[in-house]
């Protein structure tokens, strides 16, 4: 086939373009985290002392956690739809000092014979169900926003979009989870984003590459 | 290309006509460096600008275009190299300059794309045969087939997008 004739019934295509992909990630993220967090209210709810709650220095630092994460993610996110973009990873240092204090204080304030309950904590089964299923639906519409992207590598695309779902979810489940140890976010949370993050690259290795 | 994304066919026709002998020296030196024939640079071609057509959103309007296009080509290279059983790195920033582009060119791919359009479903196949072999534009491809230009360009869209995805396979 000639050359020529490829472009010139590519170009008579042109007319149908939607937004660019930054476009339509910035609506999936929108339609996400408002379906994760009716889907947070409509079941198991926000903790009912969360006025007080949020008061204490180790909520807000959980929060705080796992929202940097989430912005942090969207990032790399955004960064690999391009394939000529080279991925920002020093964003993730933010959530990471921020882990890494939070276990400091908690190893500096706490008796060490009361850690290992701590990190254990009341809510870790809940919180390894409540996660990823808060983030199916965030992960869904962001993989239907990276289908329209480049990304250099497919599963790594994948993996990055449950980790930004993942993210999603925890911030809004940590709206319910009575346990704010930083040991238990670290822990608990950690495995939940992970396991979006799996299947994110899971699913991104075969609908992403292009 | 902005004017692409907006829907001017002829300015995008232009944008990638354009592109396609810097595509080609590029592919051409990628195959060189990868000690493989240059016979099948336009192969590549193609596939970059389908892929360029079917990824174009994943442009950013507001940055410099010539890094995605080279990175889409990269992406292409790295893809056919694997496939052809050749690994190896490939630094294209440096082989812009290794070979000169040769002036003419045949632009006659050794794989026929309307071959695998034989695979597509029977309306998608008629539009991209009556557009590809006939050379026929819309206007006179929803004439031939009695369908609306609408519908003309809805199946151009998804033989394209399905071609993209068999090319995948092919190479």
């Amino acid at each position: 086939m000639k050359t020529d004739d490829l472009i010139s019934a590519l170009s008579r295509d042109a007319r149908r373009t939607g937004p660019s992909v930054h476009g339509r990630l910035a609506l999936a993220l929108g339609v996400g985290a408002v379906a994760a967090f009716a889907l947070l209210v409509a079941t198991i709810g926000i903790r009912p002392d969360i006025a007080a709650a949020s008061r204490t220095m180790l909520f807000d630092l959980k929060i705080l956690l796992v929202a940097t994460l989430a912005v942090a993610a969207v990032a790399l996110v955004r960064a690999a739809a391009r394939p000529e973009a080279d991925l920002p990873k020093a964003v993730l240092l933010v959530p990471a000092l921020l882990v890494l204090f939070g276990i400091g204080h908690e190893v500096a304030t706490q008796l060490p014979a009361a850690l290992p309950m701590r990190l254990v904590g009341k809510n870790w089964g809940v919180c390894l169900v409540a996660i990823p299923l808060l983030g199916a639906l965030p992960l869904a519409a962001i993989l239907t926003a990276m289908s329209a992207a480049a990304p250099r590598n497919a599963t790594l695309a994948g993996a990055l979009s449950g980790l930004a779902a993942g993210a999603i979810a925890a911030t809004f489940y940590g709206l319910h989870c009575t346990d704010d140890s930083p040991l238990f976010v670290a822990t608990w949370y950690s495995i939940a984003i992970a396991m979006l993050a799996a299947a994110g690259a899971a699913i991104g290795r075969r609908v992403l590459a292009w | 290309m902005r004017a692409g994304l907006a829907g001017d066919e002829g300015a995008y026709a232009r944008l990638l006509r354009e592109l396609t002998p810097f595509l080609r020296t590029l592919a051409r030196s990628g195959l060189a460096r990868a000690g493989r024939s240059t016979a099948e640079a336009e192969d590549i071609v193609q596939d970059v600008l389908i892929a360029i057509h079917t990824r174009r959103s994943s442009w950013i309007p507001t940055e410099p275009l010539v890094p995605w296009v080279r990175a889409i080509l990269k992406h292409k290279l790295i893809d056919f190299l694997r496939r052809r059983g050749t690994v190896g790195h490939i630094d294209i920033d440096s082989f812009a300059e290794v070979i000169a582009a040769p002036t003419e060119e045949p632009g006659i791919a050794t794989r026929d794309v309307v071959k695998l359009a034989e695979n597509l479903p029977s309306g998608q196949k008629a539009v991209i045969r009556a557009m590809f072999v006939d050379g026929h534009n819309t206007q006179e491809t929803a004439t031939a087939l009695k369908m609306s230009e609408g519908a003309v360009r809805v199946s151009l869209h998804r033989g394209l997008a399905g071609l993209a995805k068999m090319l995948r396979g092919s190479i």
